[in-house]
């Protein structure tokens, strides 16, 4: 038996792709993934037309994708995550079938439940022998966790590994076995090391994200959530970071002994791993290099699928363990409703990824966001789309004030007892907005060009065309 | 008022503004771009209006790009612009 193929055009047409068909690609090279682009360009090439490309982000490194989609080889786009290059091109409207938007849970659900069926999944593998045995752990393009590919790999009809570090068969340490793999292609390389995995991100010394950092980890020690066995899970973003860096010195200072460290994972978790803050590391995928070096050589940093992650259809996800997440927001309105897809102009510029999962798993699920952007308040009335239901947010943290849900009676008289700076929603809104303005409403486009789909599978909602 | 000499104030980081201020031709023309345009266009307007007509500036070329800059900080890189225009800054 011969998994191993020529090219990936030979892998194509052995996998028996055809008009109308679904394609899969995961995120874990980042703005420095080749396949999504080198596969499609192969597609194309064949005259294969009008597929839906399922991927569970999409970043502008994969910018060529907007001509597929003008010459009606893609037609259909379904995404966790859409980065902002390619999100500008959706809403104004060059695809005329909306964008399916998930969470890092909903999408692999779906394809578990036969929802979204894939023909023919592409797994980018910075290492695989020529059985299809693969892991992001080992070689020059290394990613750490493959968290995302799982469902793919056992799910879709076809399955195809492309590499660019064959090894003798078997590998070492594979996180996805053969018995799930079709076809194997070697190429030069699947990735730019520079667009996978970022060097460490540094933490803020905006003292407004200082200040706000710190009110966080206040928040969290006050909330009665941080004891031995505390679960944890941050954003890579500079006040996130800070905010993981004031609770460890207060774990530290309190001898606490947490359980685990869950999401993607940075340096900083890492960091929080080796001082002893928890005893493991969930790692749906790597931010940075020293996550791919933590993931690699220590045992106690392990992968996790993205079922296991955050899939609301599994027997279990570790989201539903989680103590405190920490999680960022463009907007937030009265009703807590958190919008994380598209920037204050209304243009796409993200997703959900775990954001809605890990709100809904979490006993305290926080958002940190100051309390206006270039002038533009975080507090509006109303979010321009919902990523994330208000019922699943707990605590907003800006620098001007700490808004409990008024769902969270318990929560906002801890806070207060702790003499943390408690403040009404509204009466943030309005303090922001005697700094700021009230800014004029965004006239709203009349055609839909996404559908933001909740973990659950129901239409959460929907975001419009941008007036330009 | 004149503005005597082409003279600008302010940065264009975010959350800053800058501007930039010459003599006129007869008239007051004001340009502004901004990244908050939709929200706050007609807001920064009336500001940068508001200042020049305080010094009495009605024959001058005003450009301003505005990074999201809150009206505070408009009207002191205007204010600053034009008394460096006028040399008295």
């Amino acid at each position: 038996m011969n998994k191993l193929v020529k090219s990936i055009k030979e892998a194509i047409q052995l996998a028996g792709l055809k008009d109308g068909m679904t394609v899969s690609f995961h995120h874990h090279l980042r703005n420095g993934d080749y396949v999504l682009n080198m596969v499609m360009d192969e597609i194309a090439g064949l005259g294969i037309r009008d597929l839906t490309v399922n991927a569970s982000s999409l970043f502008d490194v994969h910018l060529p994708l907007i001509d597929h989609i003008k010459n009606k080889v893609v037609t259909s786009v379904a995404a966790d995550y859409i980065a902002a290059g390619l999100g500008k091109a959706f809403s104004i409207g060059i695809m005329d079938n909306p964008v399916q938007f998930r969470t890092h849970g909903g999408r692999p659900s779906d394809i578990a439940q036969g929802k979204t069926p894939i023909d023919v999944a592409f797994i980018a593998a910075p290492s695989a022998d020529v059985m299809g045995n693969c892991s992001g752990k080992y070689g020059k393009s290394a990613c750490g966790s493959l968290g995302y590919a799982f469902a793919d790999a056992m799910y879709a009809k076809k399955v195809v590994v492309i590499t660019d570090n064959l090894m003798p068969y078997p590998m070492e340490g594979w996180s996805i076995s053969e018995d799930y793999i079709d076809y194997v292609v070697e190429v030069d390389a699947i990735g730019d090391p520079k667009g996978i995995v970022s060097g460490t991100t540094k933490i803020t010394r905006d003292p407004v994200g200082l200040v706000m950092a710190s009110h966080a980890a206040k928040v969290i020690e006050a909330s009665g959530l941080l004891k031995d066995g505390f679960s944890f899970q941050t954003g890579a973003g500079g006040a996130s970071l800070a905010a993981a860096k004031f609770l460890k010195d207060i774990m530290l200072e309190k001898n606490i002994k947490g359980s685990f460290g869950l999401g993607g994972i940075t340096g900083y978790m890492v960091d929080m791993l080796k001082a002893g803050c928890f005893r493991s590391l969930l790692d749906v995928q790597c931010f940075d290099l020293d996550a791919v070096e933590s993931i690699k050589n220590d045992p106690r940093h392990q992968e996790i699928s993205a079922m296991q992650y955050a899939s609301p259809t599994s027997r279990s996800a570790a989201v539903d363990s989680l103590d405190v997440v920490i999680l960022g927001a463009t907007e937030i309105d009265t009703d807590f409703n958190i919008n994380v897809h598209t920037d204050s102009n209304g243009y796409i510029m993200g997703g959900s990824g775990g954001h809605s999962d890990t709100a809904a798993g979490a006993k305290l699920s926080m958002i940190i966001a100051p309390m206006f952007r270039a002038r533009l308040p975080i507090v509006t009335d109303k979010v321009t789309c919902i990523s994330t239901p208000g019922k699943d947010i707990d605590v907003l943290v800006t620098q001007g004030g700490i808004a409990v849900n008024p769902n969270k009676v318990e929560l906002r008289q801890r806070l207060a007892d702790a003499g943390l700076p408690v403040v009404d929603i509204m009466e943030l809104k309005e303090k922001t907005e005697r700094i700021t303005g009230r800014p004029d409403r965004l006239p709203k486009g009349d055609r839909v060009v996404a559908e933001v789909i909740s973990r659950y599978g129901d239409i959460q909602d929907k975001i419009y065309n941008v007036v330009e | 008022m004149d503005i005597q000499k082409r003279a600008s104030a302010g940065t264009m980081e975010s959350s800053d503004a800058y501007i930039e201020i010459e003599p006129g031709n007869g008239a007051l023309q004001i340009q502004i771009e901004s990244v908050v345009e939709k929200q706050f266009g007609q807001a920064i307007r009336v500001a940068v209006e508001d200042v020049l007509k305080g010094y009495g500036v009605d024959n001058a070329s005003v450009h301003v790009v505005d990074r999201g800059a809150l009206e505070c900080v408009i009207r002191a890189r205007v204010e600053t612009a034009v008394l460096r225009g006028k040399g008295e800054a």
